[in-house]
């Protein structure tokens, strides 16, 4: 289904089943963006295909290779990304503090990955010795991103990015995610401001209560007066 | 085993110890131990009423029981005329003052809400202003009671009264203080609570050690009166002698086998009213809703429980309680030794009381008392027996094995350590547990 | 007022309160900084700190005595110094074996941080008892070598002022030492990936994992570091004021309100914290008659002491102090983890 792909997925945080099924994939240099009503399962869906919490049913697939059982940590380590919604920087650290610790798990020099998310995120190179709990929302959501980013990874999955934010804000960080997917980076993205999400993406899934319901390009999403009239405010 | 069966079982292994240190040892020792028990156990039921009931951690279990032993001293010492005279009203006027200068600085806090830059200065400005006032009315008063008598007294006596009252008197000025503490901490986190409640209890030993006009400071108090007969006077009587003659006992001895059992019977009865107060108010809707709020304090607050103010009764109430053992304490010992209040004998050791015997459950707490105290005292001669044994194959008078031997004692502290870490790992609700409802 | 005045009542302060404040102050110092790295990092109040820091006294005594049998000296420094590596190593093992075998299982079980409370004062049971049987509870001075750095007369003849200054080579030993090792602190948090690594889990736990960062490493590492400054820490502190296992359980209370009052859970505020209780606590105690006699103009002596507080109320200060943060900036100084 894709370079990373989760397959017929069930599970939840221990109680009842979340996810009720459901399928997600994307492929290499692709944006693909889930959406869905509140408590769909799109964040428990990503969650799941990071490995942060274990499915009952189903499977995940990272370029042909089985990774459902492995802990998150190891995920990185294959080459995926993970930027959390929330408390995803490291607040008293400075943002080059930020970007060595996602590093974390390389020895070679760096160095030059560094360089090249001070050239996505220009202001991050500014405000490089600053403390990221001193910036704005905004900038520290560009911070997650760079820190998620040092690993050189394959596959980089966005947990609601644009929560919270302006919309010129907004705006900018989806400008970046393209740059970011033109790089050959695979980007699966779960959004609320769905109708924008879904303007940049490439694939889009519109799951409702753990289960697809709809899923198409982009644009095609967009266009159709069902999802339209029932996600995105017609 | 059925809950209580074990409970059963388990007292009865209790009694079955004490009963061997009588016999293997003495009956002094183990009615000795007896009564320290059940003052411990007292103790502990103050205790677990803040850490059962609401999960309070209380780590300024000696200043409450310091205080219960002031009370003592306040309540049954004679007054001694000369130094009231000379200082007495101006030493209670400079108290007056100091408490006024305290009360000052919070109301100036608190009123001075809206400069939040300069409330903290002006507070500690009036604080400042303020014990300086208090030490100038209250310097030459104590300078002058101090100077009456200072070998027998140099302070300013009590209200003579008897020593039993005490008791309550004890478990009042605990409670009082408590209400204070509480109304200032309270609203900590658990370990933060912990700390401040040790700060504060140091604080009290402190003013106690220090202030030798209360109650002699460092020089302590002895001569305390007493609840039962001294034993010369119980020689003397004609009962006890024939006693004596038909259980072909030592007449001294007698004497004081009978005191310590006169004390027990005391300290028994009030053991009985605190359990039976504490069962009744654990197993009341009361009870149940502090437990509730321990539990899930989050929801209790969201359905309308006013949570600090629960706490706060808990806290005064399991105060009162330890002030109240303390009173008894200090009777039986006939001294007020402000020095003999020390963290680890008092706190920790209580604490380790509560945990071993099962937070929670009242009976537990005895049974915790009761076992603790008695390995603290007994953890000495089995120490030293095992020291002997294992020094056994050296040179009778080398120097290591004079060291070993002289500082046995002191693996009674890393006894208690090593039993607090295995039941807080394997039995972590304790020998008696709390019974869920 | 002359000039000669002006500096004796420096000189007095100095040598009463400046100069035991700034050891009293490090060694505080130290002890709030083990207790603020295992707050950080495992989020518990540590009160076994104080016997930590009293087994690693005890340790460095013994090889001490060793040592000193041997007829090895330091010169002018204390022997001590020499049997601190020693000290230190055993703190660290007893350290890590406490956590293996006894924090570590409630680490598995997420216990609530009073857990984390009651289990250290098991521990600190342990200790007590172990350091008690091994060395006795009695007084041990163990300091040699020279016993000042100045000595009073000696200023008083440099300077030709009335009052002397005197240093002891303990208290300049301590304040070197807090020094040094403080440096090699803030460079080790601050500029090597692992301690960045060890900020990065205090600051954010899952995000560390997130990161590939070890938590078993991390905790191994921060036990090793507390057990490094409490062993240092201890022996200052006994080189200073003689040792006696008793003392090590009172000194808990200065240690957490200075760790508090800067700031909890940051090293920063342990050092300025640690300096703020010393200071108090010698300035609020001190009797300051003298000074004001110097200062002020004519023959006019005070009557009376002019000290706010006796000496015997020098920890109490500390614990007031430690009381008015907690309720009134519980972050203290430096912003550290709150309640």
């Amino acid at each position: 289904m894709g370079f990373l792909s989760g397959e017929s997925m069930f599970g939840g945080y221990g109680g009842a089943d979340i996810l009720q099924g459901c399928s997600i994939g994307v492929e290499k240099g692709e944006i693909a963006v889930v959406v869905g009503p509140n408590g769909a399962g799109k964040s428990t869906a990503m969650k799941a295909m990071f490995g942060m919490l274990s499915l009952r049913e189903g499977s995940v697939e990272l370029d042909g290779r089985e990774i459902s059982d492995l802990p998150p940590q190891e995920r990185v380590t294959l080459g995926m990304g993970f930027v959390p919604q929330n408390a995803n920087v490291f607040t008293s650290m400075t943002v080059q503090e930020n970007l060595e610790m996602g590093a974390f798990i390389r020895r070679d020099d760096f160095s030059a990955t560094m360089e090249q998310v001070f050239s996505l995120f220009p202001v991050l190179a500014e405000k490089r010795a600053q403390p990221a709990g001193e910036l704005s929302g905004g900038q520290r959501q560009q911070v997650a991103v760079g820190r998620a980013l040092m690993t050189q990874p394959t596959v980089l999955m966005l947990d609601e990015p644009t929560a919270g934010v302006s919309p010129i804000v907004m705006d900018e960080l989806f400008d970046r995610i393209i740059e970011i997917a033109k790089t050959g980076i695979a980007i699966l993205m779960v959004e609320q401001n769905a109708r924008q999400a879904l303007g940049i993406a490439d694939r889009g899934f519109v799951l409702v209560q753990g289960q697809n319901r709809y899923s198409d390009t982009g644009a095609a999403l967009l266009a159709d007066p069902k999802v339209r009239k029932a996600f995105l405010g017609g | 085993m059925s809950p209580n069966l074990r409970t059963v079982v388990l007292f009865a292994a209790m009694a079955a110890l004490l009963i061997a240190v009588g016999v293997i040892q003495s009956v002094h020792v183990a009615l000795a131990i007896f009564n320290l028990c059940l003052i411990s156990a007292i103790m502990t039921l103050g205790v677990n009423i803040q850490w059962g009931y609401a999960g309070l951690f209380n780590a300024g279990v000696m200043g409450f029981a310091a205080l219960g032993g002031l009370a003592a001293v306040v309540v049954s010492f004679p007054p001694v005329p000369l130094a009231w005279a000379v200082g007495g009203p101006r030493a209670i006027l400079g108290v007056a003052t100091g408490v006024l200068a305290v009360g000052l600085a919070i109301l100036t806090w608190k009123k001075m809400r809206g400069s939040r830059r300069f409330r903290g200065w002006s507070a500690a400005a009036v604080a400042f202003a303020g014990i300086v006032v208090m030490r100038l009315v209250i310097d030459p008063a104590v300078e002058a009671i101090e100077a009456v008598e200072p070998a027998k007294t140099g302070f300013l006596g009590g209200l003579g009264l008897p020593i039993m009252l005490s008791w309550v008197a004890g478990g009042a000025l605990a409670a009082l203080a408590a209400w204070a503490i509480g109304k200032i901490a309270l609203g900590l986190r658990s370990d933060y609570l912990a700390i401040a409640t040790l700060g504060i209890s140091e604080i009290i030993i402190y003013f106690l050690k220090n202030e030798e006009w209360m109650a002699r400071g460092v020089k302590n108090v002895n001569g305390l009166p007493r609840p039962v007969p001294y034993e010369i006077d119980l020689q003397q009587t004609l009962w006890v002698q024939e006693l004596a003659v038909r259980l072909d006992f030592n007449v001294v001895e007698l004497s004081s086998i009978i005191v310590k059992l006169s004390y027990a019977s005391l300290f028994l009865v009030v053991l009985a009213v605190i359990f039976w107060f504490s069962q009744r108010a654990l197993k009341s809707p009361w009870g149940r809703m502090m437990r509730a709020i321990r539990d899930n304090e989050i929801a209790a607050g969201a359905m309308g429980k006013d949570v600090t103010w629960r706490h706060l009764q808990v806290f005064v109430l399991g105060s009162a309680v330890i002030g109240l053992a303390g009173a008894m304490l200090t009777t039986l010992d006939g001294i007020f030794t402000p020095a003999s209040y020390q963290p680890l004998r008092f706190t920790f050791l209580i604490w380790v009381m509560v945990i071993v015997g099962g937070s929670g459950n009242n009976l537990g707490s005895i049974l915790g008392g009761f076992v603790i105290w008695f390995f603290w005292i007994e953890a000495e001669p089995i120490g030293l027996a095992l020291i002997e044994l294992l020094t056994l194959g050296m040179a009778q008078d080398s120097a290591l094995r004079l060291h070993l031997i002289e500082n046995a004692a002191h693996t009674r502290l890393a006894t208690m350590g090593v039993v607090l870490l295995l039941v807080l790992r394997f039995s972590p609700r304790g020998l008696i547990p709390e019974r869920s409802k | 007022m002359p000039m000669t005045d002006i500096l004796n009542a420096l000189v007095l302060l100095s040598n009463f309160v400046l100069v035991p404040g700034l050891a009293y102050g490090s060694q505080l110092a130290l002890g709030a900084l083990g207790v603020t790295m295992v707050y950080a990092v495992l989020r518990f109040s540590n009160f076994a700190h104080g016997e930590t820091m009293s087994f690693g006294a005890m340790v460095t005594i013994l090889m001490t005595w060793v040592l000193q049998e041997r007829g090895v000296g330091f010169g002018p420094l204390p022997t001590a110094l020499l049997a601190l590596p020693i000290g230190i190593l055993g703190t660290v093992l007893v350290c890590l074996v406490f956590d293996r075998f006894v924090y570590r299982y409630y680490r598995r079980q997420k216990a609530p941080p009073v857990t984390y409370l009651i289990v250290s004062v098991g521990i600190l049971f342990i200790l007590s008892g172990v350091v008690r049987f091994v060395i006795g509870p009695q007084d041990r001075v163990f300091a040699d070598g020279e016993r000042f750095i100045l000595k009073a007369r000696a200023f008083k003849e440099l300077t030709g002022l009335d009052q002397g200054l005197a240093i002891k080579t303990t208290q300049g030993v301590t304040v070197v030492t807090a020094v040094i090792i403080v440096a090699l602190l803030f460079w080790f948090l601050n500029r090597t990936r692992t301690g960045k690594s060890m900020r990065a889990y205090s600051d954010n736990e899952d995000l560390a994992l997130l990161s590939g960062i070890s938590p078993a490493r991390v905790v191994a590492i921060t036990w090793i570091i507390t057990g490094a400054l409490a062993a240092i820490a201890g022996t200052l502190y006994g080189l200073d004021k003689g040792y006696k296992p008793f003392t090590y359980l009172g000194l808990v209370l200065p240690i957490f309100a200075a760790a508090i009052v800067g700031g909890v859970g940051n090293p920063l505020g342990a050092i300025a914290g640690g300096f703020v209780i010393a200071l108090s606590e010698l300035l609020l105690t001190f009797a300051y008659k003298r000074v004001i006699a110097y200062l002020t103009p004519g023959d006019w002596i005070p009557d009376g002491l002019v000290q706010l507080l006796a000496t015997d109320y020098k920890l109490a200060v500390s614990f007031v102090i430690l009381v008015i943060v907690l309720l009134v900036k519980p972050t203290g100084i430096f912003s550290g983890k709150t309640l």
